[in-house]
Formats: C-alpha cells, sequence, structure tokens
C-alpha cells in the first residue's frame, strides 16, 4: 500500500500547471515566429535583445509575484524605478561614485518598501490605495527633482554601461565575414539571478512558503502559527528593494533620466505576472513563470512588428488579445479542475 | 438639540465622516491661507454669456467627469468587490465614436449630437458588458479583467479616429462643455446634478441598491435568496458604462477635440480614489454614492488648492499623495479603534473625576 503511495506521480499544482501552459505557448510562438518570419528570430541575439530591453521589467515583475502571491498588489513600482533613475542621474553628475549611487538605489527601493508594508501590514489600509500614494509620490518626487530629460555624464559609469558579455559561439556571421558575438548587458546577469533568487526563496525556504499560505488563506495561515503580519509587511519590502535594483539596471540599459521613465512599467509587470500564472488573489504562482510571460509579451510585440502590421496601435490592441486570452484559459483551466477535486 | 445633533455625528455621518472632515479641512485651511480664494466673480465670456466664475466653480465644475465616474464605480466595487481600471480608455472609445458621429454630418445640430451620444453609449455599454462578462460569468478578478481594456483601450480609439486626433467645433458642443448661453452655471454642472437625480431615483424606484449590497457583501446567499448575482455584477459594469460614456462626451466638448492618449489621463486612479476616501470599503459590499460624489470634490479641490499655491502640474501628484496617505491613515481600522479607546478612558477618567467629587 504504502509503495504504490511512493511511486506515484503526484499530480501537477495549479502553480506549476499555469507556469507549463505559459512557457509551452511561449516556445510554440517563438518557434512559430521561427518558421513564419525567419530573419531575426533565427539568430541567438533575438533572444538576448528581448533579455536587454527587458530586464528591468523582469525585476520588477519578480517583486509584484512575490507581492501577488501573498494576496496583495503594489502598483507603485514603474512610478519607484523611475524616482530612482532620476535620483541616481543627478547624484552620479554631481560628482557621486558608482557604490553611492547603487546604496541610493537600493535605500530609495527600500525606504518605500518599508512604508507601504507598514501602511499596508500594521495599519491594515487597502494595498491599492496604499501603493496608489507611493506612485503618484514618487511621480511627483521625479518632476520635483528635474521636469528636463538627464543624461548620465560620468566616467566610471559609462565604463560599467559599455560592459556587455560576449558568447561568441551564439554569434553569427555578418554579411561581410564578421563573426558578431552575441551580447547580453550586464543588467540581464543582475535579472536572471534576481529571477533565480527569489525562485529558491519562494520553493526552499519558510518565509516563501508563509507567502503562499498567507496569500491562500490568511485565517489557516494565522493557525498554522506564520506571522502573517510581519510576512506581509516583508513582501513588500522585498517588492520596493527589487524596483530599487530594477531602477539600477534601467538606468544601466538606458544611460538617461526621464521623468516619463518605465510609464505604465506596473502595468506590463502585472500583466507579465498574470500571463505568468500568478493569480490575483494569492497563494498561486510561480517566478519562473513571470520571466516567460515577460519574454511572451514581448515576442508578441516583436512578431507583431515582423508581421507588417506597422499602425501605431496593433501592438497594443494584439497585447490586449493575448492578454485576454490568458485571462480566459487560466479561468477555464482553473474552474475545471474545481470542479473535477469536487466530483 | 443638542443629542440630536450627536445623534447625527454619531449614526447618520459614520461613512460620509471621512470626506466631509476633509472637506472642512480644506475650507478652513484656505480660509487662513488666502479668504479670496472663495470669491466668485460675474464675468462676460468670450461669447458675450454672463457666467460665474472664480476658484470654487472651476472646482466644481473640474470634478464633473470624476463625479460622474465615481458614481458609477460605487456601483461597481460594491457589486464586484474589484475596481474597473479601464474607464479612461473606454471613455477615449466612446469620445471617439462621438466624435465620428458628429464628423459624420457637414452641419451639426440637436439631432447629430444626440445620435452621436447615444451611440457612445452603445459603444461604452458593449466595452462594459466585455469587462462586466469576464467578471461575472469567468469569475475573473475585476482588475485583472480590466486590464485587458486598460492596454489596449486608448489604441482602439486611435484605430477609430483613423490615426488623428479631429476637432469639432459647435456652438452646441460648446454649449455641453462650457456654458448654455443664459445659464451662468456650467453645463457640465447640471449634467452632474442631472445625472445624481437619476441614481437617488433607481434606488429610490428600484431594489437595485439592496441587491447590490447583498450581492457585494456575500454573492452566494444573494443567489440563494433568488437574486441573480451574476446579472447584477453584469448590470453595475454596464451602469458604469453609462457613465463612461456622459463622461467621456463632456470630456470631448470642454476641449472640441478627442485626443486618444490625454482624454481623462489617470482618471480610473482618480476615480478609486474618491471611491475610497467616500468611505465605501474597496472590498464590496456597503456603499454610498453621495460619498463617493464628496470624495471626487476633495480631490478637485485639493488639486485647485495646490495649484493656487502656486505648485506646477506635475508636482502636484507628491502632495497629492501625503494628504491621501494622511486621509486614509486616520481612516484606518486600526487607529480608529485605538482612538475610540482613548476617547472611552478619557471619559471613564471624567466620571471617575465627577464621581470623586460628588462625595
Amino acid at each position: 500500500m504504502n509503495n504504490t503511495k511512493k511511486f506515484r506521480r503526484e499530480p501537477l499544482t495549479d502553480t506549476q500547471l499555469l507556469m507549463t501552459i505559459t512557457i509551452c505557448i511561449f516556445v510554440g510562438m517563438y518557434l512559430l515566429a521561427m518558421l513564419l518570419f525567419k530573419g531575426g528570430f533565427l539568430h541567438a541575439q533575438q533572444v538576448f535583445d528581448m533579455l536587454n530591453d527587458n530586464a528591468s521589467l523582469i525585476i520588477v515583475s519578480c517583486g509584484l509575484t512575490i507581492v501577488m502571491i501573498g494576496g496583495g498588489i503594489d502598483i507603485s513600482v514603474g512610478a519607484v524605478t523611475s524616482l530612482v533613475v532620476m535620483s541616481c542621474v543627478l547624484y552620479l553628475n554631481n560628482g557621486g561614485n558608482i557604490f553611492g549611487s547603487i546604496r541610493l538605489a537600493l535605500v530609495i527601493g527600500l525606504a518605500f518598501g518599508v512604508v507601504h508594508g507598514f501602511l499596508i501590514s500594521y495599519l491594515e489600509i487597502q494595498p491599492f490605495i496604499v501603493t496608489l500614494a507611493g506612485m503618484f509620490f514618487a511621480r511627483g518626487l521625479t518632476t520635483i527633482l528635474s521636469v528636463n530629460p538627464q543624461k548620465v555624464d560620468h566616467d566610471s559609469f559609462a565604463a560599467l554601461r559599455a560592459m556587455k558579455i560576449e558568447i561568441p559561439w551564439l554569434g553569427y556571421t555578418a554579411k561581410n565575414g564578421n563573426l558578431i558575438p552575441a551580447r547580453m548587458e550586464l543588467g540581464v546577469v543582475v535579472a536572471l539571478v534576481c529571477v533565480l533568487l527569489v525562485f529558491i526563496m519562494l520553493t526552499f525556504f519558510r518565509l516563501g512558503r508563509g507567502f503562499y499560505a498567507m496569500g491562500g488563506n490568511q485565517q489557516s495561515a494565522l493557525m498554522l502559527g506564520i506571522n502573517v503580519k510581519l510576512t506581509r509587511f516583508i513582501s513588500y519590502v522585498l517588492s520596493g528593494l527589487l524596483s530599487g535594483i530594477s531602477g539600477y539596471v534601467f538606468m544601466m540599459h538606458t544611460g538617461a533620466g526621464n521623468a516619463t521613465n518605465a510609464a505604465g512599467m506596473e502595468m506590463n509587470a502585472i500583466a507579465s505576472s498574470i500571463i505568468g500564472g500568478t493569480l490575483l488573489t494569492g497563494g498561486v504562482g510561480n517566478v519562473v513563470g513571470t520571466l516567460f510571460g515577460t519574454l511572451t509579451l514581448t515576442t508578441i510585440k516583436k512578431i507583431v512588428v515582423s508581421s507588417g502590421l506597422n499602425d501605431p496601435w496593433w501592438q497594443s490592441i494584439t497585447t490586449g488579445g493575448m492578454l485576454c486570452f490568458f485571462i480566459l484559459l487560466q479561468s477555464v483551466v482553473l474552474s475545471r479542475r474545481a470542479k473535477k477535486k469536487k466530483a | 438639540m443638542k443629542s440630536k445633533f450627536k445623534n447625527f455625528f454619531k449614526g447618520g455621518l459614520g461613512q460620509l465622516a471621512i470626506p466631509i472632515i476633509a472637506i472642512c479641512i480644506l475650507v478652513i485651511f484656505n480660509l487662513f491661507r488666502d479668504p479670496s480664494f472663495f470669491s466668485i466673480a460675474i464675468q462676460h465670456n468670450n461669447d458675450g454669456n454672463i457666467v460665474l466664475s472664480g476658484n470654487l466653480i472651476s472646482i466644481i465644475n473640474g470634478a464633473s467627469e470624476l463625479a460622474i465616474l465615481a458614481m458609477g464605480m460605487t456601483l461597481v466595487t460594491a457589486a464586484c468587490g474589484g475596481q474597473d481600471i479601464s474607464v479612461g480608455a473606454m471613455a477615449a472609445i466612446a469620445g471617439s465614436a462621438f466624435v465620428k458621429v458628429l464628423k459624420s454630418t457637414s452641419v451639426i445640430n440637436g439631432g447629430t449630437v444626440i445620435a452621436g451620444f447615444l451611440l457612445a453609449c452603445v459603444v461604452a455599454m458593449l466595452f462594459a458588458s466585455f469587462n462586466g462578462t469576464l467578471v461575472s460569468v469567468f469569475k475573473i478578478q475585476p482588475m485583472i479583467a480590466t486590464l485587458i481594456l486598460y492596454t489596449c483601450g486608448r489604441s482602439i480609439a486611435y484605430w477609430i479616429n483613423g490615426g488623428a486626433t479631429p476637432t469639432v467645433s459647435s456652438p452646441i458642443i460648446n454649449a455641453i462643455g462650457s456654458f448654455i448661453p443664459g445659464i451662468p452655471i456650467p453645463t457640465p454642472v447640471l449634467i452632474v446634478i442631472a445625472v445624481a437625480i437619476l441614481f437617488k431615483l433607481v434606488f429610490h424606484f428600484t431594489s437595485l441598491e439592496l441587491f447590490t449590497q447583498s450581492v457585494g457583501i456575500n454573492g452566494s446567499a444573494a443567489r440563494l435568496n433568488g437574486i441573480n448575482s451574476t446579472f447584477i455584477k453584469l448590470l453595475s459594469f454596464i451602469i458604469l458604462g453609462i457613465c463612461v460614456a456622459i463622461a467621456g462626451s463632456i470630456g470631448v466638448s470642454r476641449l472640441g477635440l478627442i485626443n486618444h492618449e490625454t482624454l481623462l489621463l489617470d482618471i480610473e486612479m482618480d476615480t478609486i480614489l474618491a471611491v475610497a476616501i467616500g468611505g465605501n470599503n474597496l472590498g464590496g459590499g456597503k456603499f454610498k454614492i453621495s460619498g463617493s460624489i464628496i470624495g471626487a470634490y476633495v480631490i478637485q479641490m485639493l488639486t485647485i488648492t495646490l495649484y493656487a499655491m502656486k505648485v506646477s502640474s506635475t508636482d502636484v501628484k507628491a502632495y497629492k499623495a501625503i494628504v491621501i496617505i494622511i486621509l486614509v491613515v486616520i481612516g484606518s481600522p486600526v487607529i480608529k479603534s485605538k482612538i475610540q479607546k482613548l476617547i472611552s478612558r478619557i471619559k471613564a477618567r471624567k466620571q471617575n473625576t465627577i464621581a470623586k467629587g460628588a462625595v
């Protein structure tokens, strides 16, 4: 009896199922794009470009995934990213050094996270309102710092920006016979490390399992002996910290600060998390799925451009359609499983 | 008399306490800062009409779209326990439909405007029922369901406009957006009053209010009691759709053009804020439309006060955030219970001293 139980395969959890669907759809879509459009999609550089452009979005989405698994929401992430970019640019231009700017980025992110976490978990204010206020505050501060775009003028930062990881064996030969290696920015490494760390934290650590328990059912989590208030507090602090990191990565990518930086990033991050299989109700989600969610969103945009729909409105209309598809798919899959469980 | 007054504050005000206190604080602050803030002047505008002008008028006028949207949003919030974040994008779509009809004829008369408005209503109701179906039938959280239109709504408006920002100019549109000749009150204010009366009438003659509250408090219990909760949720979205069409049409008439990117920009966040300041629970259940309306005016008054203090329009957000945080902290359950404990302790001490004095 015991033996058969041991060897029976465990059924997929909701989290794993949704993540698997996302990854399959991403791979399928990318293969289809390779067959149909060839060109850029055949080079490995395309994937690296997607990662280069979206490193900061991936980091922000990680933080948001943590908060969403815990059953909350943080819509201030894009604004905090933009504030970090602007303040770091001004700090560097006024004679700061690299380490100071990194510290500044982390401190700003942490400060926002701590205030949000305190107001939400200890004063029990609705997370949407608190982080909305945080978003207004960060956007307002950004324009108070500078309304005009600012370019970084700093030697060692320029050197840091120029540092790229080259992978020769994934490169391709250009028409004139030169080998162009695949290039990856430092920010991508940071992003991937963040994904890995958050994944390990969510899967193997008591704190991470606490997020799932809290998001699934707060009362049960309380009865299991989880300090729900502290856990919720930490989830917002982590999200704030990750937005700080994302701001620095954003600055390394663009090299300039602008008041409209990262506009709409919070909704993109929420969309990536949802496509990656995280539910806003909490308790279900995975950060690896989020990574693929971000890539899926970008791939759709690239496919729209490649397929010749050049009118400016097609990109977001297809994104919306895709989002609709994923949301409906999740809803149908989960309700079917729930019915099966009941039966 | 005194006890009546006390009772009013204890029972009747309840939910409305925070928005009314907020308005009082803003009024007192402005009185101390600059009493001329409240001056109202009678002027002749460019068309030669006699009109009222002044900060108060611009507050009441400027908050019109927000107030209308907040009324609809309150219903959605109460029934579904979530918010519609696509109202700005839907308003852009409705406005585009409105302008499309106006542009189709060479002469704009009353009939065209009504036809345009009706089409805007139909279009907004269609999109709203798309949102509503996702929420009520597929049981998706409102914020996620409406995220779809939030992402692509403004692009759909751009598509309808054919990649341009068409302008309309006509005395009728001008009258809707600013003043009707002979009436010194801005027309949008009149529209808000009309919509509010309509809501009141609907609540008076139907049991919509009761049904919405019971669906919001416990959907399955409401269903067992014979209320079609799916339909009520869908209906709340459709009503919001009509509100969106009205707000979008006002927005277009104000400017005389439709710009898909800037029409009612960021209004969704302000609307949700108005609902929250109005003391409504964002998790659904009991609601008061009047609270949301006052909430909308609080937001606009704050903005105009900041403008009057020479804060630039881009920096306003930061100060707004501070005020919002102070308001919600005062209204938070933890702080409330602490204050109540403090008050009861003071009362107990007072009674002790009185008792001692008697002895």
